[in-house]
């Protein structure tokens, strides 16, 4: 494959007939710490090329959602889908399923003993056996897309916040995933870095790379979803497109939830 | 099995002559610790001075009773002593003398960390009240330390108690020593006695030291938290 | 004090310390090494919280640690001959260094994979990496690094402990130190050249390992 077939596969914006298709299909999902509910009865379709933004206050069960669709969670009752085929079966190989989730976390976690190259490297060599030539074109056109190929020798600890987490951004992407799952990934970040990061996202947005993203930032949410889903105490309260959502919540839970933000 | 080689430890006074033995290590060990515990104080204190000669010499001190196996330093007490200064001592003498030196060392520096690990506020505040060097310690530094040390203090305790097994290399009757006699006074009687008498004394050491260093471990974990 | 130091005896047995030197060496080279393998055993059995063996692995550490490598020999060389189980000397010796250190090793491994973060497993994990691929490449080169200090001081530990070995008809610094003083009388060369002969050993590898740890935590990972 020559770099110029691989720039086109990655800077590629999906074709729009397979737009409305599932992708990622929840029903009745349950899970509990201890006993304690922390989701109780969540159902959501997520279609290709699709950005839903989860919204809720803190402890909402929001990104406890998010670890459920990558397997970092046992679940008790319900199923997960993703392109048809059921997730939560004792057989799932989640190691197979994963490499077509990519996920993002809040606190990067990056591997401090490797380079960002290595770091991005990892997957693709030693998870999806792919050639070194081919993966290393792929990094760099990744890398270039986010401003970070000069710093692709560097090591995590020498990157700043907004950095850190681009580059975990791309260690997933490269991977060439289905879906995206971002968990609160500017929550930790200077206020001067969040921004560096939300472009990242708003371009894959643009490119229409499917993205269930778990957020703070109102601004972000109103800009890139195509729609929100509003979580509280474990359930899914309202699933609206952000313009009904931020301009007349249906629910009182919501309108209280918005008011918090507003001064 | 054939020869039952296991009632060697109950017959006659085997098994009483074995715990003789326990009770000779455990003196030597306890003196030693006491004394360890009691001296190590004021070394941990002085060598949290600011004064560098003392802090060379302290350091001095610490490092080379840790870098010297105690053993040697065992050796150098019980026949160098004899031989330079014509001072003879006991066995037990020398070995109590060389556990001490090293315990007190080893407790030295669990003080130091301890005295250390506390903030300089707690310092300057005492200083602000008025409260004199001796004060201080004793009313402020002290008492808070002294929580930071126990799981460091019951910790060197359990190695102590191992150290003393090395006695048997300078011709204590203890323990090991007594195992030794039981095991030829019948060796054609009973041949497997030794397997026996060893395996007890393991599991004497075991039981010895294993709830001590299961507290340590606890009380480390409660208290870092 | 008056006493002058026979150099004329230190010269004469030098190559009998050398030897020695030589075999406490070698006896702390192969005790290290399987305590290393042992230790990352134990270590990973329990991290991973592998049924039985993790149990098995529990009680080992216990009786290791709380019990003297003195003891251990005895029971290995003069204990398990009796109901049939024989070693020679330097296997016997090799044999109780490993058993003690391997505990030691596995506290230090153990240490170093307990400071590794959760997220850092599961973010090996959301790229799809298997269990061993995680240890291999996330977990392992992370937990080395923070338990390189007290893999170290174990060395040093172990080398220290090789000083009971005589017990076990070894011809080490200590049995010749003992010998020379029976034999000769000439206690104080004796004891100058015992304490030499380890302080050559110990004083390069404590310096070494020192300065290592101090690069490594200048050069340290950090988030």
């Amino acid at each position: 494959m020559t770099d110029t077939m691989i720039l086109d596969r990655l800077n590629a914006v999906k074709p729009a007939e397979e737009r409305g298709a599932p992708l990622l299909e929840i029903s009745h999902l349950r899970k509990e710490y201890d006993g304690v509910p922390a989701l109780r009865d969540i159902s959501l379709r997520i279609d290709k090329q699709e950005v839903v933004v989860v919204l809720g206050p803190s402890g909402c069960g929001k990104s406890t959602l998010l670890r459920c669709m990558n397997g970092l969670e046992r679940i008790q009752a319900g199923e997960i889908l993703l392109d048809g085929g059921v997730l939560t079966t004792e057989k799932t190989d989640w190691r197979l399923i994963r490499q077509k989730i990519g996920m993002v976390f809040q606190s990067y976690e990056l591997f401090p003993h490797m380079t960002v190259l290595e770091n991005i490297l990892l997957g693709p060599l030693k998870v999806q056996k792919r050639k070194r030539k081919e993966a290393e074109t792929a990094a760099r056109v990744l890398l270039e897309r986010v401003g970070l190929y000069e710093k692709r020798t560097a090591f995590p600890r020498q990157l700043s916040g907004g950095q850190k987490q681009r580059a975990a951004i791309i260690r997933a992407l490269v991977m060439e995933p289905e879906i995206m799952l971002f968990d609160e990934i500017t929550a930790a970040l200077d206020p001067e870095m969040v921004r560096e990061v939300l472009d990242v996202m708003l371009e894959l947005a643009r490119s229409r790379m499917t993205m269930v993203i778990v957020t703070h930032e109102m601004q972000f949410a109103k800009a890139a979803a195509d729609r929100i889903v509003f979580m509280d105490e474990g359930e899914v309260v309202e699933d609206s497109p952000p313009g009904d959502f931020f301009v007349k919540p249906k629910t009182e839970r919501a309108r209280r939830f918005l008011n918090i933000f507003q001064f | 099995m054939r020869d039952l080689g296991i009632r060697v430890l109950i017959e006659g006074v085997n098994l009483q002559r074995l715990l003789l033995g326990l009770a000779v290590t455990a003196r030597i060990a306890f003196i030693a610790v006491a004394f360890s515990m009691v001296l190590g104080v004021p070394f941990g204190i002085l060598m949290t001075r600011r004064n560098a000669a003392l802090r060379f010499l302290c350091r001095f001190y610490l490092e080379a009773m840790r870098i010297i196996p105690v053993l040697v330093w065992l050796f150098i007490f019980y026949f160098g002593l004899a031989r330079n200064f014509h001072i003879n001592l006991s066995a037990a003498a020398a070995a109590v003398l060389v556990f001490t030196l090293w315990g007190t060392a080893e407790m030295g520096d669990i003080v130091r960390g301890a005295v250390t690990s506390l903030h300089r506020h707690q310092y300057e505040s005492a200083h602000a009240l008025g409260l004199s060097e001796v004060q201080l310690y004793l009313y402020v530094i002290i008492p808070q330390a002294a929580r930071r040390l126990v799981p460091g203090a019951i910790n060197l305790t359990t190695r102590m108690i191992k150290t003393t097994s090395l006695v048997v290399l300078i011709g204590i009757v203890e323990m090991l020593k007594v195992g030794q006699q039981i095991i030829e006074s019948n060796f054609l009687k009973s041949p497997t006695a030794a397997f026996w008498v060893y395996g007890l004394i393991f599991f004497l050491y075991f039981i010895l030291c294993m709830p001590v260093s299961r507290l340590s471990k606890r009380l480390e974990r409660r208290w870092q938290s | 004090m008056g006493y002058m130091v026979d150099t004329a005896f230190i010269v004469k047995f030098t190559p009998l310390y050398i030897e020695a030197m030589g075999l406490v060496l070698e006896l702390c080279f192969f005790g290290v090494l399987f305590s290393l393998i042992i230790g990352l055993f134990c270590a990973i059995v329990r991290y991973y919280r592998i049924p039985v063996l993790r149990s098995a692995a529990g009680v080992y550490i216990e009786l290791s640690r709380n019990t003297p490598l003195v003891i251990q020999l005895f029971f290995l060389y003069f204990g398990l001959p009796r109901v049939g189980i024989t070693f020679d000397s330097f296997t016997c010796a090799v044999t109780g260094l490993s058993f003690l250190g391997g505990s030691y090793m596995a506290e230090a491994f153990r240490g170093g994979l307990e400071a590794i973060g959760r997220g850092q497993i599961e973010s090996g994990l959301s790229i799809g990496l298997s269990r061993s691929q995680l240890v291999r490449y996330v977990a392992l080169p992370q937990a080395l690094a923070v338990a390189a200090p007290a893999l170290g001081a174990n060395v040093i530990f172990l080398l220290k402990e090789t000083s009971v070995v005589s017990i076990v008809a070894l011809a080490d610094l200590m049995s010749l130190a003992k010998d020379l003083i029976g034999l000769y009388y000439k206690t104080n060369e004796a004891l100058l050249m015992l304490v030499a002969g380890y302080l050559i050993l110990l004083l390069p590898l404590s310096g070494l390992f020192r300065f290592a740890e101090r690069r490594l935590r200048y050069a340290g990972f950090g988030n």
